[in-house]
Parts: C-alpha cells; structure tokens; sequence
C-alpha cells in the first residue's frame, strides 16, 4: 500500500515536471504571420528517424546546381558528405567532388589550389557585402544551420504536445513551404494595401509577404539520375524542395541519427534502472512505516 | 554533531587520521547516520537532485570551456564546431544546454516545496536565504551562459537585459558600461561573461555547501512540520535517504535524455540559431523560459509612479521580486510550517503557483492587449501573496490539529 503511494506521488511529480516545461516554454516564433504551414512526412522525424541517403543525395544535388551559386554553407566540409549517417558518398567520389572546386588559400601558389576533402565548402562570395551587391541587396543567408534557424509557431494548446511527440521538424516544415509558397502576382489573400517593392518577390510564408529571393526552383529544373533499380522521382517543385530541405536538416543536424539512436539506449536503459532502483529501495523500506 | 557519530576508528591508519584531520568521522555523520525524519516525500528529493544537476552542469560546462572560442567572430562557430567535430561534442552541449533548463525545473520544484512545507520557519531562515541566493546566482550564471553562442537571442537578451542597469538613476549608466564592457553589448562583453560564466558555478558550490551545513544543524523540515522528537522518528541518511534520492535522480534523468537526444532545441529559439548581428533586431526578444515569470514582473510597469519612471520601476519590481523572498520567514508568522495543516493558506498557495506559472506564460508572449492587463493582474498576486496574504494569515487562520510527533502521524496514516 505504501508502494502505490509512493508510486503515486512519482507519477504525480513526474506530471508535474512536465507540465512545468510544457506550459512555461517559448515556443519557435521565427517564421511568423503568413498562412498556417502544413507539417511534412519526414524520415527523420520521431524517435526513430534517419535520413534517407537516397534523398540526401538529390538534396545535395538541388543543394549544388541551385542553391549554392548565392547560398554559402561555411561550417560543411567535403569531408562530411562521406561521413555516416549522411547522404553516403564514397570517399573517392567526395576527393574528386572537392578537386572540382577551387579554394583560396593565402599559401599556394597564385594563392588558389584545387580543393580537398578537408576544405570546407566554397562561398560564391569573397564577402557578405559582394553577396548583397549580387542579389538587389538581399543578403543569401548561410545553410550551415538554417534549417534549426527557422521554425513554425503553434497556437495554444497545440504546442504543449511538441515537448511529447519531439517535434524538431518546424525548421523544414517551413522551409518546405517557403520554397512552395510563391506568387507571380500579389494574391488577393495579400494583407489589405500591400504593395510589393521592386525586386522583391510575393511569398506566402515569407515574414512580410516580400522576400528578396526570385523563385529559386522550377519544374525540371534539376535532372535526377533514374536510380539503379530504374525508379525515377518525379522532378518538380515539390519534390525538390522537399529533398534540398532534407539536405538542409542534415547539414544543420549531421549526427541527427546517432544520436537518436544513442538516445534510444540511454532511455530504454534509464527506464529499466529506475524500475531496478524503485524494486530496491522498496525493498529497503518495506520494514519502515513512513 | 557529534552526537550522532558511531565511528571508530577501524585501524591505526585512520585513528592517526581522526586524530588530526577527522574527515572520515565528519563523512559518516552527515551523508551515512545523520537522522532524517522518516515520512519525507519524493518532494525532497529534489535538494539531491539539484546537486546532480550543478554537478552535471560544472563537467559538462569545464569540457565545453575547452573547445570553446569567446571571441564575436568565433564563439558562434566554436559551438557548431562542438556539435559537429568533438567527440561527444554534441551530447556533451546538448546535456548543458538542456541540462540549464532541468536545473531551473528542479530548483522551481525545490522553492515552492519549501514554501508549502514552510521549510523557511524558524530555524531554518538561514538555510532559506543561502537557498534564494543561490536562485539568484543561478539566474545569472544562466543568463551569462546564454550569451555565450552568440547567437541573436544571446546578443538581443544581453541588450535588453543590461539596459536594466541604465534605468538606475545616476550612476546606471556607468554601472551599465561597467558591466558591458563598452557602450553595448559587444567582444568585451562576451569575454566577461565568460568568465564569469566560469567562476560563479564554484560560488554557487560554495553555498550549496553552506546551505547544507545550514539544513544539518536543525536537520530536515518534514511533511507534517513537526519537528523530530525523538529518535524512531527518524532514518539514517545512508542507506534510506541515498536510495530514494538516487531513485529520483534516474527517473529525473528520464525527461532529461528525453530533450538531450530528441528534441535539443525545443526549449531553446530558433534565433539563436542565426549568428548575433546587431543590425538585425528579431521580431520578439525572448529570454530563456526559467527567467519569464521575472521578465514579465519587469515589464508589467509600464506606468510612471509619482517620480519613478516606468522603466526604473519595472527594475525596482523584478529586483523587489527576488530581494522580497529573503524576508519571507519574517512575512509568514503563522506558527504551523506545513500547508497541510492551514485550511487557508492551502487555496491561496495553489492559486499563487497558477499565478508563477501565468507569470511564465505571459513572460513569452507580446507585450500588448489581453497580455498587459493580466500580466499587470499577476505580478499584483505575485506581490500580494507574500506581502499582504502570507502575514495576515498568519494572525486569522485557526490551523488544523497537528500530530504529536511524525511517528504518530505514520502509524496513523499506515492504519488509515
């Protein structure tokens, strides 16, 4: 009988640690007004999430064709696509992708020498200020942790739940939708009396509606290989916005995958411990009215 | 206390040792026979709990120092580097990060049992005290730790919290320089903050062992707020009292990992993703959710009173706030500690932990419409709880019969 109280009162704080991070947290509020972002399916969501190499790989290819010629992502190295749990490129192939490029460097001869896999990713940019002067003003901001740089807000009560179910997927939920959320036009769901500046592009998703970045992918835009089994993945807007956002989730996140996988270990042990220590200290306490 | 001592010396070694520095005799007295009363609930575990959790944060934190660049152009990527290339680096980060916001749960947990309980009665003020300065030097230790990665929430909070010290009249906004290093928030800053950062986990330490030099001379408050009378109401501390809190720490460790390897960054912003640039202000400066119900206390005075101006008023609040708590064993007189036994006391308690609780909420929220009038409505609870409420409780509240002794109350329990 003592047992189920003690039981009672674990249960009854354990509820209540939670409700305390629950209730009391600031929820994502980066990407604020525009219209309600749908969630994804993602592979790497939930508990037991992992990416998807194959999709890695298209990601990375939407990634180099598109993004990269203004988006700069200074903390990848060439050395991390070969790195497990990643898009899974063979060494070899990651030393000949970095000799593709040329990197500066203050002591080679004529100061630039063909990458290596240790370099980090080139910028299209010597500086943010060049980066400007290219696109109308607009700074291109860096990938490296972009995808954990933006998220989603949820109205009350929904966000409560996120602290249970682990939702960690705002950042590509939203980049998903930016990348889907243009207009030729100003739409009549505009915001009453918007006015759209020179250069600068309708987004439903984008805070403020004007984003400086022209529409950056188009139907067909980028040639997917036909895989060896000979299945092709369609080419369109949708589908390589959602492969570069998982690419992105990645480059933010590169051991995302050990570490679930670790934290599925550590919980399961920590589980069965506590159910170990409760049985001993019990047991202990079994001849003490208290 | 050596009353409750059983050691003697097993052989010449240590009797040539207890002789001249009794470290093992003072080792057996307070964490294996100091007798603890017997009916402590899992609410007590929380004070082991937050040894954990300061400890924890000192390993983490020491290796973190080791990979870690304070310097404005390179502490942003120092961190991703952690994350990305040290060994352990990421679990190691996410373990402090997270673990910043388990300690703030816990010491949460640990404050409002010692205010239902009435831990803070006599004579248990000091220990009370020692407790509210350790908070208080938590909260700071914490805000400088936020600043450290340098992203736009750590730059922004810093910004917005250091301008407290300008609202002080005169010297504020040499105090403000002082503590800046500068004009605002830049590489000075960041550097102090670091070091400090640094130091005051080890002052903290020092308290806590203060603290529990304080708890070992009284001995432990209990549920019933009846003091020990004799010894069967009481337990060894070892083995009875280390195997529940260890308990408690494992299932305390459960929705710890659980952040630490699924969701690392739900409890923090996403801004604090983007490199700090003091170009670019976000769109709501945050603070760290533990810091919120005082952000709110801050900025619900929003009006002038006689020649106090909104701005020093809100610091006066926020700093009233805190200072108050260090007179609360003098603010509740009533003579019965535990709430179980006030019939009175127990409704306003539990509307004053909805109250911290909508403090936290609106602390998160913008400072407009709805928001401002309850924010103004709670901080006024918040206030008057402890300086209206707890005192005049304790002159009208007729308190229900207490036990005789935590024995009696025991056995009636377990015969109920």
């Amino acid at each position: 009988m003592i047992g189920a109280i003690d039981m009672f009162k674990t249960k009854f704080i354990i509820a209540a640690v939670a409700a305390m991070v629950g209730l009391s947290t600031v929820s994502a509020q980066a990407a604020e007004a525009g219209a309600h972002i749908e969630r994804q399916s993602w592979s790497f969501a939930g508990i037991f999430g992992t990416y998807d190499e194959h999709q890695l790989q298209r990601g990375f290819q939407v990634f180099r064709e598109v993004c990269a010629s203004c988006h700069s992502a200074r903390l990848i190295s060439f050395r991390n696509l070969a790195e497990p749990g990643g898009p899974g490129f063979s060494e070899a192939q990651v030393k000949a992708l970095a000799a593709e490029y040329e990197v500066a460097d203050p002591t080679a001869d004529g100061g630039v020498r063909p990458g290596v896999a240790a370099d980090r990713w080139p910028s299209s940019f010597a500086n943010d200020q060049e980066a400007r002067d290219a696109n109308g003003g607009s700074l291109p901001p860096d990938f490296s942790v972009l995808a954990k740089a933006r998220g989603v807000t949820d109205p009350f009560p929904n966000w409560v739940f996120n602290y249970f179910t682990g939702y960690q997927e705002g950042g590509v939920d939203y980049i998903h939708a930016l990348l889907n959320g243009y207009h030729e036009e100003v739409p009549e769901t505009a915001p009453e009396g918007f006015e759209l500046a020179d250069g600068k592009y309708y987004n439903d998703y984008f805070p403020g509606h004007a984003i400086g970045m022209a529409p950056p992918l188009s139907d067909g835009l980028v040639t997917y290989e036909p895989g060896e089994d000979g299945v092709t993945v369609p080419e369109t807007v949708e589908q390589y916005s959602t492969d570069v956002a998982a690419f992105m989730m990645w480059m933010a996140e590169p051991h995302l995958v050990s570490r679930k996988q670790t934290g599925f270990v550590v919980l399961l042990f920590l589980v069965l411990f506590a159910g170990l220590m409760y049985a001993t200290k019990r047991k202990l306490w079994a001849g003490i009215e208290h | 206390m050596s009353e409750h001592s059983t050691y003697t010396p097993g052989n010449a070694v240590e009797k040539w040792l207890d002789d001249r520095l009794p470290i093992i005799r003072f080792s057996k007295e307070h964490l294996m026979d100091f007798p603890t009363p017997k009916n402590l609930n899992y609410w007590w575990t929380f004070g082991a709990i937050l040894v954990m959790c300061l400890g924890v944060q000192i390993v983490t934190g020491i290796i973190l120092a080791m990979h870690y660049t304070p310097n404005v152009g390179l502490a942003f990527d120092s961190v991703e580097h952690i994350r990305r290339d040290v060994n352990g680096g990421r679990i190691i980060q996410a373990v402090h990060a997270v673990g910043a916001s388990m300690f703030f749960v816990a010491l949460y947990i640990h404050m409002f049992r010692g205010l239902f309980y009435g831990s803070y009665k006599a004579p248990r003020e000091i220990i009370w005290i020692l407790g509210v300065l350790i908070f208080i030097l938590t909260v700071a230790t914490a805000f400088m730790g936020y600043i450290l990665p340098w992203g736009q929430m750590s730059f922004w909070g810093a910004t917005v919290i250091s301008n407290i010290f300008s609202a002080i009249p005169v010297v504020g906004e040499n105090i403000k320089q002082l503590v800046l290093g500068g004009f605002a928030v830049g590489n000075p800053t960041l550097n102090r903050f670091f070091s400090l950062h640094y130091l005051l986990p080890f002052v903290i330490a020092a308290i806590v062992g203060l603290h529990i030099w304080a708890l070992h001379v009284p001995g432990n408050n209990n549920p019933i707020g009846v003091e020990v009378k004799e010894s069967r109401d009481t337990v060894a501390f070892h083995p009875y009292y280390t195997m529940k809190d260890l308990f408690a720490m494992v299932v305390f460790l459960i929705p710890f990992a659980w952040f630490v390897f699924f969701a690392p960054d739900i409890l923090g912003h996403p801004d604090n993703y983007i490199m700090a640039n003091s170009q670019v202000t976000p769109a709501h400066i945050v603070p760290e959710w533990y810091l919120l119900p005082f952000y709110t206390i801050l900025r619900a005075i929003d009006f002038n009173v006689l020649f106090i101006d909104s701005k020093l008023g809100g610091v006066i609040a926020m700093g009233g706030a805190l200072v108050m708590l260090l007179v609360v064993p003098w603010l509740d007189t009533s003579k019965v500690r535990s709430g179980t036994f006030r019939p009175m006391f127990k409704w306003f308690y539990a509307l004053f932990v909805i109250n911290f609780i909508g403090l936290t909420y609106l602390g998160a929220q913008p400072a407009e419409g709805i928001y401002t009038v309850l924010a103004k409505v709670c901080t006024a609870y918040y206030f008057i709880y402890f300086l209206v409420v707890l005192p005049v409780l304790s002159r009208i509240e007729t308190p229900k019969p207490l036990p005789t002794s935590i024995s009696e109350s025991v056995l009636g329990k377990a015969h109920a």
